[in-house]
């Protein structure tokens, strides 16, 4: 596994939607690629015959009975946007470059 | 006059009880001591007076008509900024929350409520409880009451300062790999990390869903096992709710207290335990002194190996992230929070998580992002839940052995502020004791073990049992404190340096 660089680290930033800029970029890849480097090590013990776990007390079909009951009111619901418009949440347009 | 605040929460129960003190006179005494110290510690991001004071008044006049009240009815408690708690506000630490005001109570905030508490207000901590130290909360660090140039532990620094500094007898805490022990060992006080699906997280603000546990802390043993019987038990809105009753804590916690532990056998986790170097010499010499306490009692120890261990933090460095950058993909600038507006909803959304996530935050959701992405998964998420089955199988052999396992909850005592900041590697090396806990489910406590002879600082004793055995965890360590507050000539907190009253 190679380390990452710090166009890695633009293009993460990227996909999980947070603005870096240069300087943010500086500070950070370095640190990055120490943790990740340090982490790696996570490869080399586990063989094919090992199963993955993904939950410590693994419960399964875990259901409550198909009934209606009281849930948050709109307003309620609402209160915390940052804007909301009609009893929906408002935001800015969702197409195209420019606002 | 008796000063409330010193008091366990057992004792301001009972003396609720025989009327020598009312809910009103224990809130009041409270909120005056964060008045008076919390400018300097800083464990509060909000505090709700006359919430609490009328939490209070209801249930002095509920005891004064004769009502029949739960056990704790009355004993304020701190809950920390991760939990949500209708009409107070709730941050996680995070500027992206400032300002929130949650609409609904998380189950615990419920059962706190319904168990007659007054709320003092929410407690700080690194941001959606990432870090050991506090210091990456959004809204400044809490300091260590027993040095308020040093870290008070994190993320949980908030409820266990609170706790250190007597500004409340008991906090709600939450554990994703050591956040209610190792802020408990830096400040002598006791914390626990349930069984996980021991208490219900329904309403707390994920950060890593397979490892996150809420759990209670106090100053006492018992204490914490009286708000550990509050919070616990099944809860249909969380669907990782264990469905069993509590475990019985507060009876073992009793139990363990007339200090015989005849035919226990307690192991020592080698890798854990500072054998082979890394851990300070006065945390390792208050850790045998613990074990000459628990031989004394009648316990037998033994050294048991849990060789993967040694690739328990990497794992846990890849587990966490990962689901952290799933679970925080919620702060989107849409539903609840802050929005930076830029352009089109995706730009506005990118402004507004840049500003207001902290480093640490954006460092971990890059890192997760990075692990699961595609060329990468099976080599890190797909290998780090494979270790996570060998942490499993090692915990399972040891406990094939032996009823508990114990360790140093950190390798070192309280750190100055700002030491580690700038090296995320050395912060996570805090955790190194504790995470294994979370990686298997299983549940911990810390407890004070003393102050390390060479800088008078604490030091934390941690036990482990297997899951959903966590009256073991209770029955020991309510013996090991018997046995150092009878050396001691009381608790350890009441040797804590005062702090100046403003």
């Amino acid at each position: 596994m190679s380390s990452l660089e710090r166009s890695d680290v633009a293009r993460l930033a990227a996909l999980a939607r947070i603005d870096m800029s240069d300087g943010d970029l500086d500070r950070l890849s370095g640190q990055l690629a120490v943790i990740v480097d340090a982490v790696a090590k996570v490869a080399e013990v586990a063989g094919e015959d090992v199963p993955a776990t993904s939950h410590p007390i693994p419960l399964s079909n875990i259901h409550r009975d198909d009934v209606v009951r009281p849930s948050l009111a709109q307003d309620a619901a609402l209160a915390g946007a940052p804007e909301a418009e009609d009893g929906r949440f408002r935001v800015p347009q969702i197409l195209g470059e420019d606002a | 006059m008796t000063d409330w605040t010193r008091a366990s929460a057992a004792e301001m129960a009972a003396a609720m009880r025989r009327g020598d003190v009312t809910s009103v006179e224990l809130t009041r005494a409270h909120l005056d001591r964060i008045t008076a110290v919390d400018g300097d510690v800083h464990a509060f991001l909000h505090v709700d007076a006359e919430g609490a004071l009328a939490t209070a008044r209801e249930v002095d006049a509920a005891r004064a008509a004769g009502d029949d009240l739960p056990p704790l009815a009355g004993v304020p408690i701190a809950i920390k900024d991760v939990l949500v708690t209708e009409g107070l506000p709730t941050t996680a630490g995070s500027r992206i929350l400032e300002g929130w005001i949650p609409p609904y109570d998380g189950t615990v905030t419920r059962r706190i409520r319904a168990a007659r508490m007054p709320i003092l207000g929410k407690t700080n901590m690194d941001e959606f409880a990432m870090g050991s130290s506090t210091e990456h909360s959004g809204y400044g660090p809490t300091h260590n009451p027993w040095d308020l140039e040093r870290i008070p532990g994190g993320s949980g620094g908030g409820s266990a300062a609170a706790l250190a500094s007597f500004e409340a007898p008991l906090a709600v805490g939450s554990d994703t790999g050591g956040s209610i022990r190792q802020p408990a060992s830096v400040t002598a006080t006791v914390g626990v990390k349930p069984t996980y699906g021991g208490v219900s997280r329904f309403g707390a603000i994920a950060l890593a869903s397979s490892l996150d546990q809420l759990g209670p802390c106090g100053r006492t043993v018992l204490d914490t096992a009286l708000l550990h019987e509050v919070m616990g038990g099944h809860d249909e809105m969380d669907a990782t709710s264990l469905n069993e009753p509590v475990p019985p804590v507060v009876d073992a916690a009793r139990d363990g207290a007339r200090g015989d532990l005849s035919g226990v056998r307690i192991g020592v986790v080698k890798e854990i335990s500072g054998a082979d170097g890394g851990f300070q010499d006065g945390v390792k010499q208050r850790f045998e002194e613990s074990l000459e306490h628990l031989r004394t009692m009648g316990a037998e120890i033994v050294e048991v190996s849990c060789p993967s261990f040694e690739y328990a933090l990497a794992a846990y460095y890849v587990i966490l992230p990962s689901e952290a950058s799933s679970n925080l993909a919620k702060f989107d600038s849409v539903r609840f929070g802050m929005r930076v507006e830029k352009g089109n909803v995706e730009r506005t959304m990118a402004a507004t998580r840049a500003e207001g996530f902290g480093d640490e935050v954006k460092r971990r959701i890059i890192l997760g992002t990075y692990a699961l992405s595609a060329g990468y998964y099976d080599a890190y998420y797909g290998s780090a839940q494979k270790v996570r089955t060998l942490v499993q199988r090692d915990f399972d052999a040891a406990f094939a052995d032996v009823a508990v396992l114990v360790s140093p909850t950190t390798p070192t005592t309280p750190f100055k502020l700002g030491e580690r900041i700038d090296d995320p590697m050395a912060m996570y090396l805090n955790d190194i004791a504790t995470i294994p806990a979370n990686l298997a489910g299983i549940p911990g406590m810390s407890l004070p073990a003393g102050l390390a002879e060479e800088d008078g600082l604490p030091v934390g004793f941690q036990i482990l049992a297997p899951a959903r055995e966590d009256a073991r965890l209770y029955r020991v360590g309510a013996a090991l404190e018997r046995a150092l507050t009878d050396e001691w000539g009381g608790a350890l907190t009441a040797q804590a340096p005062e702090l100046e009253v403003k």
